[in-house]
């Protein structure tokens, strides 16, 4: 039997292309609701203890076959499901009427508050709790467990969205691809995919009929999946694909456009353990490196030499070459338990980036103190940056204190519109600007960027964002200094023609995106990328000036 | 009733591992063991107790058995706590 074949479209999130099964990931399961029971208590606790009993079971099992490390993480979760004080509040709560799936529900929640309340790796056992009670109410309701589902052979998994709790147990032999149904270019997901290089398409809500076991075919680079494709549209997209894959191997060396102008291709890096990797992909150094992975798991900031050794690490891969540090951004989505109050309504718009760190100045003279020293002890060429600066007297501020500590090239990033109009003043203070285009297009639309609702707004196509860029661009040229832009937008290859374009001078992205970007911008003058960047502010929305390049291209 | 106290040796504390493998060699104990910290007492065979009594490095901590090899128990669960199984 053939089935029809059929189109669906997305966001398309790095270049590969993919043929496979689908399996869903269940939506999350809501909580239970909060009725009498029309059981007897004895029937529900039989329910109760079942389902405990065999999650336990399972989770045993899938450590036994999985070993190592992940065993021990399941055996830890499996203890959960069995513990004895557990039983006796669930014993408990269906002695006073509650359903097994409520008791359940209530009495793994108590635990997680305990531990919620007591902070730091304590807290971080909570998210595990909420994972067995889950696992257990699945059971009980008979329906299917959320998260991952498990499997021995390869799939492409079909989701709402992934939490980065689901993505940490992600089997890239197993998950060929990744379809989600919410979600924008920017969101936790399809930042994953793009660092892994997993082809995956976000935000395709019609995708939310696939069913597992349907055979879909997702092209990355066009943002498309193909629901029962046909055997000749399987071969000539397999054919495209290693044409494709052929030129992006036959890119290398410095990035420079076709008349010779450089393009420093740089790599985003957000631990010493993915230094490793830029290197491999030929970067010309780090026009990136986030600083926040130092500072997640602690409750309070690590000591001055602790920082410069893991700054060392990363320095030492990178000698001879640049190396942007970022100040430690917190806040927002990243919030961190001794700089940022979580009780903000609006953490976007709150004390976050550099208003965090000023509000806690020692903090920012520690790290800075670190970056200073780690520089004389390596031999890579050390700039420094601010996050989230919307201010000139932030960037004076900051830029001043720089300096007094050692730090010769202290800059800032522009991520505010406030901060890009008022380019000129910026760079007559900073020696460098780096644009972060996913903060500067979440706060030039009003949008929130982790929201699946308004992820179409997200997109630095949108001509508002790219003459905000501009504006920075020739203010770059009229002072003479640098302009990066480290946002995603840097990845997406003809957008990075469309910003060389505006004024850029370097690019920085995920190391798995740069051969792609080398190769299309080797494509192109100076003057060319200029004509079509004239053509994207000229459109009026970020579909039309996408649209309008990629047919400037074909003329 | 016998009780011995110990020193917490592992860099986090009893959390996570540590405490999986301490409630484990419990539960293997067959005997019904109690721990205590600071005045709070919790059954030393559930992980969610032993966890929420929030154990760090350097707490001292008084472990209770009953039975007939409960001083040979408690021996071994001492001298558990008292290495540090976060530095491998």
């Amino acid at each position: 039997m053939t089935l029809a074949e059929r189109e669906l479209s997305g966001i398309g999130v790095g270049r590969g292309l993919v043929v496979g099964d689908v399996r869903r990931m269940p939506d999350p399961l809501p909580e239970p609701a909060e009725v009498l029971s029309s059981l007897t208590p004895d029937a529900e606790l039989v329910k109760a203890k079942e389902a405990l009993a065999e999650t336990s079971a399972d989770l045993r099992d899938r450590g036994a076959r999985a070993g190592g490390l992940a065993q021990e993480v399941l055996d830890a979760l499996a203890l959960m499901a069995d513990d004895p004080m557990l039983l006796s509040d669930v014993t408990v709560r269906i002695g006073k009427g509650a359903t097994a799936e409520r008791a359940v529900f209530d009495a793994f929640a108590s635990f997680a508050s305990i531990l919620e309340a007591a902070g730091g790796y304590m807290a971080e056992r909570a998210g595990d709790l909420a994972d067995v009670a889950n696992r257990v109410i699945a059971r009980i309701l008979g329906v299917p467990a959320p998260g991952v589902p498990q499997s021995t052979t390869p799939y492409v998994l079909v989701a709402r969205d992934l939490a980065p709790a689901d993505t940490a147990l992600l089997d890239y032999d197993i998950v060929q691809a990744l379809v989600t149904t919410e979600g924008g270019p920017t969101s936790h997901t399809a930042i994953l995919a793009r660092e892994k290089g997993l082809p995956a398409i976000v935000g395709a809500k019609e995708a939310a009929g696939l069913v597992d076991g349907d055979v879909i075919l997702v092209d990355a680079a066009d943002g498309e999946i193909i629901v029962h494709p046909s055997e000749e549209r399987i071969k000539n997209a397999m054919l495209e694909d290693s044409e494709r894959r052929l030129s992006r191997s036959q890119s290398s060396g410095p990035g420079k456009l076709s008349d010779g102008h450089a393009v420093a291709l740089l790599a985003n890096v957000g631990s010493p353990a993915s230094a490793g990797d830029a290197n491999l992909a030929n970067a010309e150094g780090v026009g990136l490196f986030r600083t926040e992975f130092l500072f997640l798991d602690s409750e309070a900031a690590p000591t001055i030499d602790a920082q410069q050794a893991e700054y060392v690490s990363v320095f030492e891969q990178f000698s001879g070459q640049k190396v942007v540090v970022r100040v430690l951004d917190a806040g927002a989505d990243k919030p961190l338990p001794f700089l940022s109050d979580g009780n903000e309504e609006n953490p976007a718009l709150g004390l976050r980036g550099i208003r965090a760190l000023f509000a806690h100045e020692d903090i920012l003279r520690d790290q800075l103190t670190a970056i200073y020293r780690a520089s004389l002890a390596a031999h890579a060429d050390v700039w420094v940056m601010a996050p989230m600066i919307s201010t000139v007297d932030e960037t004076v501020k900051f830029v001043t204190m720089c300096h007094e500590i050692g730090l010769a090239n202290a800059g800032v990033m522009v991520e505010t519109p406030s901060s890009a109009l008022l380019a000129r003043h910026i760079f007559a203070e900073a020696d460098f600007v780096s644009i972060g285009t996913n903060d500067l297009t979440q706060y030039t639309v009003a949008a929130d960027r982790l929201l699946g609702t308004v992820a179409e707004l997200q997109d630095p196509w949108n001509p508002a964002v790219l003459r905000l860029i501009q504006e920075v661009g020739s203010a770059g040229a009229a002072a003479g200094k640098p302009v990066g832009v480290c946002g995603e937008a840097a990845a997406d290859p003809l957008l990075a023609v469309v910003l060389v374009g505006l004024g850029a001078t370097s690019l920085s992205m995920s190391p798995i995106a740069l051969a792609d970007v080398r190769e299309k911008l080797s494509r192109f003058t100076l003057s060319e990328a200029r004509k079509l960047a004239e053509i994207a502010v000229s459109a009026s929305n970020a579909v039309d000036a996408q649209r309008d390049v990629s047919s400037a291209l074909n003329e | 009733m016998t009780s011995r106290t110990a020193t917490i040796a592992s860099a986090h504390g009893l959390h996570a591992r540590p405490a999986a493998l301490f409630v484990q060699a419990v539960n293997d104990s067959g005997l019904t063991v109690t721990i205590e910290k600071d005045g709070r007492e919790a059954p030393a065979g559930s992980i969610l107790g032993v966890i929420s009594l929030a154990i760090n490095q350097g707490d001292t901590v008084t472990v209770t058995a009953d039975g007939a090899n409960a001083e040979e128990v408690l021996e071994r669960l001492v001298t558990f706590l008292e290495k540090d199984h976060d530095a491998q």
